[in-house]
């Protein structure tokens, strides 16, 4: 994914000294095999009520009992983020809903697992993270009639309790990010770290990741404003225009003497605007209280340090060793993009090969963009080509037509490839004696080079490339030229 | 969204507030309930007045009556209930899922 390359930012700037200041909630579904607190199956896209069991389904009787792969997976989560792990406890959180069987959802409210994390993003910019506490998913409820299928004029509803129950964590950031171009950063480098450790498979199109954004104005230097939360953001896409949408909303209506309200909104991404979907309930009002039928959950330091000793290296030192290895920099497009591929372990072999790392970077990135982290292709192949360009014995753009031909075979020996395609580089002299030729049979093109016409060269070093067959090197034969002008 | 913990002044119950929780529950309380629940809820909170009377410094915090934690599950499968059993009893299956009524409350 590339939106979390540091590429120039396009982030909207609002007018008259307003700034934006926002805070993302992420919900991730946890890679587990089972429920947060039953033994049905957390699978998406099985047949509707298939995953289902008493817990699930808040049975009179039922009791949770926590899953310890979830908690496992929370606690990689956390430490990836930087959180401090601590001893926990279950809260319900009551509504009335139909997707909520038990009309309570098990949470954590004042004694999360992960705290006080966070998340750096391009330009050394530091995001907290509150928390990122475990809980269980509801049900999914389809609404039929009326006109719109929304929930506000339906006829009755269908309930599928397939979801109720996954494992999920809630990620929550500190009110830190300050554009669009940093929330979507935040979410890419999140999905980077969820993938990397492990804990979701993160797939926004089908809601193992989903994302709640509070936004909210104020002038540089004041107070925060009142926040607005935006749901149903469902791509990184739409994280950044519904950011940019409702900034200039509540701006628009800031300047024109209103207020905010504090309210749920809801983002329409065919009409790329926010509707009003409810205004904000008092967090009281979920009346929260310890969930009598679990215990404390104390993961103790043993087990919290053993789990940290098996993190793998995170995208981020990932992302600064291939920079330290290829000389490119650690936010450009092709560190990010490499990285995200997980090819950069691939590059490296290929330098262990004795390749030249810049190179293999810029091979790796064009040719295996379907290659998955370990292309076929031996690394030794690939590093053979990277010499032959770099000792100028094939030029660019027949070192690309090797890299196709090595690809598209699985692996081949470069050297041999570029003598059957006539690619053997021609020597420095053969080259001298095409440029003498060249100059000789133009020398009206020759003496207006040298009289300073620099676009007088085109005529020469396309005569010389054409008497070259092309095996020419571009650069070299410039180079000669420019030498013989003296 | 962190709780308040302001323990030492017993809030009020007065029969408002046990409206709006029995709303919140969508419990439909008579007058005569609505006093009766006001009077007990009171004698509950007047009994942690007490308590918070009391030098407590010495007594660690418990989240938990029980003298057990961590009480995992490992996360393996186990075969959950039929879903035609299940939906046998629901007043009004429709396609695999349970049909209800629209609600009001509250989307979270």
């Amino acid at each position: 994914m590339s939106n979390a390359s540091s590429a120039p930012s396009h982030a909207t700037v609002l007018p008259n000294g307003w700034e934006m200041v926002i805070g993302l909630e992420v919900h991730v579904e946890l890679d587990t095999k089972t429920k947060l607190f039953s033994a049905s199956p957390n699978h998406f896209g099985d047949e509707p009520n298939t995953n289902i069991d008493p817990v699930t389904l808040g049975l009179p009787g039922a009791l949770p009992v926590i899953n310890r792969r979830a908690v496992e997976l929370a606690i990689r989560l956390g430490l990836a983020l930087n959180c401090t792990v601590q001893a926990s406890t279950f809260h319900r959180k009551n509504y009335f809903y139909q997707d909520l069987a038990k009309a309570y959802q098990i949470t954590q409210y004042d004694q999360p697992i992960n705290i006080d994390g966070f998340m750096m993003l391009p330009g050394d910019v530091r995001i907290g993270i509150e928390r990122a506490h475990l809980e269980e998913d509801t049900g999914k409820s389809t609404h039929f009639g009326g006109t719109s299928g929304r929930i506000h004029g339906s006829d009755y509803s269908l309930v599928d309790f397939n979801r109720a129950g996954v494992p999920l964590v809630e990620i929550v950031s500190r009110p830190d990010i300050r554009n669009a171009d940093q929330a979507r950063q935040y979410v890419s480098e999140l999905r980077s770290i969820l993938l990397a450790v492990g804990a979701s498979d993160a797939k926004m199109e089908e809601g193992s990741m989903r994302c709640d954004v509070n936004v909210s104005v104020r002038k540089a230097g004041d107070p925060f404003g009142t926040r607005c939360e935006i749901k149903n953001v469902n791509s990184i896409r739409a994280v950044g225009k519904a950011i940019d949408y409702e900034a200039r909303r509540q701006v628009d209506v800031l300047e024109s003497g209103g207020t905010i309200r504090q309210e749920t909104r809801h983002w329409d991404d065919a009409e790329g605007r926010t509707h009003t979907l409810r205004v904000k309930e008092d967090a009281d009002d979920y009346r929260y209280f310890l969930e009598p039928d679990l215990v404390l959950l104390d993961p103790g330091a043993e087990w919290v340090e053993s789990i940290r000793a098996s993190l793998p290296m995170l995208p981020a030192a990932r992302r600064a060793r291939l920079s330290q290895l290829t000389g490119a920099d650690k936010e450009s497009e092709a560190v990010y993009v490499i990285v995200e591929r997980g090819q950069d372990d691939y590059v490296q072999l290929v330098a262990d090969a004795g390749g030249e790392p810049a190179r293999a970077l810029v091979y790796v990135q064009q040719a295996f963009s379907e290659a998955g982290a370990n292309p076929v292709v031996p690394a030794k192949d690939l590093a053979a080509l990277t010499l032959l360009e770099r000792d100028a014995k094939v030029t660019a753009t027949q070192a690309k037509t090797i890299l196709s031909e090595i690809v598209a075979n699985g692996g081949g020996d470069a050297v041999a490839i570029a003598a059957a395609k006539g690619f053997e580089a021609l020597d420095t002299s053969a080259v001298e004696a095409m440029v003498d030729a060249a100059i000789a049979a133009q020398p009206d093109a020759w003496a207006k080079y040298c009289g300073g016409e620099e676009k007088a060269m085109g005529a020469l070093v396309g005569a010389i490339m054409k008497s070259s067959q092309g095996k020419a090197d571009g650069k070299v034969v410039t180079a000669l030229l420019q030498k013989k002008r003296g | 969204m962190s709780p308040s913990s302001d323990a030492k002044t017993t809030p009020k119950i007065t029969a408002q507030v046990v409206a709006k929780v029995a709303h919140l529950a969508r419990l439909d309380l008579t007058e005569a309930e609505l006093a009766l629940m006001t009077t007990q809820l009171t004698g509950m909170l007047d009994h942690f007045g007490d308590i918070d009377k009391l030098d407590l410094s010495a007594v660690t915090p418990m989240a938990q009556p029980f003298p057990i934690k961590n009480v995992y599950r490992e996360d393996v499968v186990v075969p959950g209930l039929d879903r035609q059993e299940v939906l046998d009893n629901a007043p009004a299956p429709q396609d695999g899922r349970f049909r209800v009524p629209p609600s009001n409350g509250s989307e979270s």
